[in-house]
Parts: structure tokens; sequence; C-alpha cells
């Protein structure tokens, strides 16, 4: 039985951009939205954490802080891109300083898109980072590698579209 | 000793923790305004820290929150078995000694002031659980835990006798169960000022043994708040249900402090309720 999937410890980091999504971010965890009502709890430890949320778009300065948090990360981890800032850059992806999307510096698993997004798609991409995650914690088990699979949160709809299935090589 | 309340404890303490700790969770959850998560969480939390990947920083902190866990799980032994009084406050204090050890061997500085401040809850609670079974030698002129009882199924009324007592191993049982407002080296909550202080750097199946020996040590304290009420069971559980409420909502109405408040308040609440309990005893009983 994997207990992964019923207690998914998440560590969010803003990388930079308007902190709309990361005050979304928050408003899931306040009364209204409750998500430790799914055993999700915001540790703000990487060494504790499962899921990386991550809004904003990477620029050069915290390219390392936030390769240093997915690193620091025990095995099985989920990395979501939250909005579109974090998805591909948005409209700070022409910036001098900014290097655009979350998946140029580390392997992005969920792109919840919106701007902001939605605390309803934000849980909705967190959910959908649980299947990714238990898929990996029965890979480990088996000592086989780890694929990362790519899942998009569609903002309008709230529901998750496969579609834009890829393999990533990390 | 005695080994059937031995074996009791070492297999169904931590399920007894784990549920309190879930109800816990949820009455936190509902004075908040919260739904809350189920009331097995905390042990569908212990389940996925063992599989998770090993992170090992080093040799010496495995071992150490080892040694924290067997000697917590020694204290309570010593005590649901009906042994010394003074021993299960040296093994609990010597437990506490490697959980800051661990937080120490560590190369994060959130750990280490973690580590600092866990020596300074131990600084705190330490005099307490010395009167503590000071106050029950006097009454029982024992420090056996299975006298204790004893006299207290005679008719001697703990409760009546040593309140101060009581109401200062209440002010250190906040303390010991790392809740707000002394929630300092570490919180049992997701968020610290420091990261999460003490186990910032303990993490996985290690991470999950800590957990474990927290669970031990909660039934331990309200074990140890129990045999005030040795002789009533029923007015025992109503006081510990009642006393956890307060509790948590201690928890949920006030704010961090710092050090140098946990420890003079403590000591104040030590030094003149507890200590001048224990001297109007020695003087009259």
């Amino acid at each position: 039985m994997s207990y992964i999937t019923k207690s998914p410890w998440i560590i969010h980091y803003d990388a930079s951009s308007c902190n709309g999504c990361d005050i979304e971010v928050l408003a899931s965890l306040t009364p209204l939205y409750d998500v430790e009502r799914f055993g999700i709890i915001n540790t703000g430890n990487p060494k504790h954490a499962d899921i990386f949320l991550i809004t904003g778009s990477v620029n050069e300065q915290n390219k390392e802080i936030v390769q240093n948090i997915y690193a620091q990360m025990p095995e099985p981890k989920v990395v979501v891109a939250i909005g579109i800032c974090a998805s591909s850059g948005g409209v700070f992806r022409e910036c001098y300083n900014v290097m655009g999307g979350v998946d140029k510096v580390i392997p992005v698993d969920v792109y919840v898109l919106g701007c902001a997004a939605r605390p309803e798609s934000i849980i909705d991409g967190v959910v959908k980072g649980l299947a990714v995650l238990e898929e990996r914690q029965t890979a480990l088990k088996e000592g086989r590698s780890i694929e990362r699979k790519v899942v998009e949160v569609n903002r309008s709809a709230g529901k998750a579209e496969s579609a834009n299935e890829s393999e990533v090589s990390l | 000793m005695n080994l059937i309340w031995i074996i009791l404890f070492l297999v169904l303490a931590p399920f007894v923790g784990g549920l309190i700790s879930g109800i816990d969770r949820i009455v936190t959850a509902r004075m908040q305004g919260r739904v809350g998560p189920p009331i097995l969480q905390p042990f569908y939390d212990i389940g996925k820290l063992f599989q998770k990947e090993k992170l090992r920083i080093n040799g010496m902190q495995n071992f150490c929150i080892l040694s924290y866990l067997v000697l917590i799980i020694v204290a309570g032994a010593i005590f649901f078995g009906g042994g010394d009084l003074l021993l299960v406050g040296f093994s609990l204090m010597l437990a506490h000694v490697f959980l800051v050890l661990a937080g120490e061997t560590a190369n994060s500085p959130y750990s280490h002031i973690g580590a600092q401040r866990e020596l300074l809850q131990v600084m705190a609670v330490e005099p307490m659980l010395i009167l503590y079974a000071v106050a029950f030698y006097i009454v029982a002129g024992s420090f056996t835990v299975a006298t204790i009882i004893e006299h207290g199924a005679l008719g001697i009324s703990y409760i009546w006798l040593l309140p101060g007592v009581f109401f200062g191993l209440i002010y250190i049982f906040t303390i010991k169960l790392r809740k707000s407002p002394f929630d300092l080296s570490t919180s049992h909550h997701g968020h610290q000022e420091l990261v999460k202080g003490l186990t910032t750097e303990i993490s996985g199946p290690t991470f999950g043994l800590y957990e474990i020996a927290h669970l031990y040590e909660v039934v331990i304290l309200l074990g140890m708040i129990g045999i005030f009420f040795a002789g009533a069971p029923l007015l025992c559980i109503c006081a510990l249900v009642l006393l956890y409420l307060l509790e948590v909502f201690v928890d949920c109405s006030t704010a961090r402090v710092k050090w140098q408040l946990m420890v003079k308040s403590s000591w104040l609440v030590i030094g003149l309720v507890a200590f001048v309990n224990i001297l109007a005893l020695s003087l009259f009983w």
C-alpha cells in the first residue's frame, strides 16, 4: 500500500514575477480550500517535502536556489509549476535576466496554467501530481529508473488534460 | 515490574498516541474553521516517511535518533511497568540529550539553533520532573509507580494534596508536546521560523523514528499526569481529555514566545507553585 498519496507534504517557492500565484498557493491552505483535508502539509523544508510547488519564472539569480531545493528533496518527488510564468516565462519571457519556465532548470511534472492560477486548479494540479508520485514510488520499489511524464492542468476547465504527454530526460 | 503492562505499552502506545495526535489535528482544524485531515493521518504520515528515500547526512544522526527512540521506550516501560519515577525522569532527559546531539551532528544552522533551543527546553522542564518525583515520594513514601498507585487506590487523593505540582506539570506539558507558545526547538505543525528547527536535517525513515518516539512520549506524559487521579479511573480519563483540549486551545490561540520567557516563566511556575506545594507538604504532612 502506498501512503505517499495520502500524505503529500509540499514545499513552496516563489521564483519571481508578480506574487499572484504565490498568494493563490497560500489561499489553498486557508479554511475555504483547506488542503490539509488531503493530508497536505506546507512544510517549508525540502528534506521533508514530496511535492515542489514553484511559482513565477526562473531568473539567473535564483536558478541555483531552485536546483538546490530540488536536489535536497528525497525521492520520490514531483515538481508542479504553477501559473503561466512558471510554465513558460509568461510576459517576462523576453526579459534579459529571465531564463523562462521552471523546466529550463529542473524537470517539471505538472503544469498548472492560469494568470493567476486559481486555488481550484492548483489543488487539481497537486492531485494530478499524486498519480505521478505513486508511479514513482512503485518504480523506486522495483528498482526501475524514474520516468518523467508531463501533465497539464487547464485553468478554465480546471480539469487535467494529459494531451501534452512527452518524455523529458533527466 | 509488571510485564503485562510493559508489553501493552510497547504495542499499544504508538496507536494510542497516533489516534490522540489525529484527533488533535482535527480539533485544531475545527478551531480554525477548517475540516482537517482524516483521523488516521499521523499513521499515513509515518507510513510514508518509511517509504521515502534514505538521505543520510552522516552515520551519527541515525544512531542518535534511534537512541532517542529506545530511551523514550525504556522510560515508558519503567513507568508503565510500575518502576522508579526518578529513573523515568532520567531516561527522558537522556533521550533528549541524544535528540540534541542528532541536531548538532548536522551542518545546518537551523538544526544547530533548534538543538540549542531543545537544550533550553530540557532546562525548563527538568526541575519539574525532579520535583514531581519528590512530591510523590513525600506523599506516598516511595518513588515506585506501583506503590504510588496502590496508595492512591487505598484513598490518598494526590490531586488534592499536590495541586501545585499538578499545575506545574501541566505547564511543562505544553513544552513537551511541542505546542505553541513553547514550540521553540521544532514545532508539531508544518512551519516554524527555523525552517523545521531541530528536525530540519532529519528526513525519511529517520524522521519516521523521531515521530514514533514523539507518540510514545505523549503517552508517557499522559500517564504521568494520570497518576494524580490514581484510584479514580473515570475522573482520570475525563481530566486527561479536558486537559488535552485545553492544550489544543492554547496552541491555537497563542503565538510562539522567546526562549527567555519560556525558561523564566516555567521556572517561576515551578518555583512558586510546585515548590511551595512541596514545602507546605513537607511541613504539614
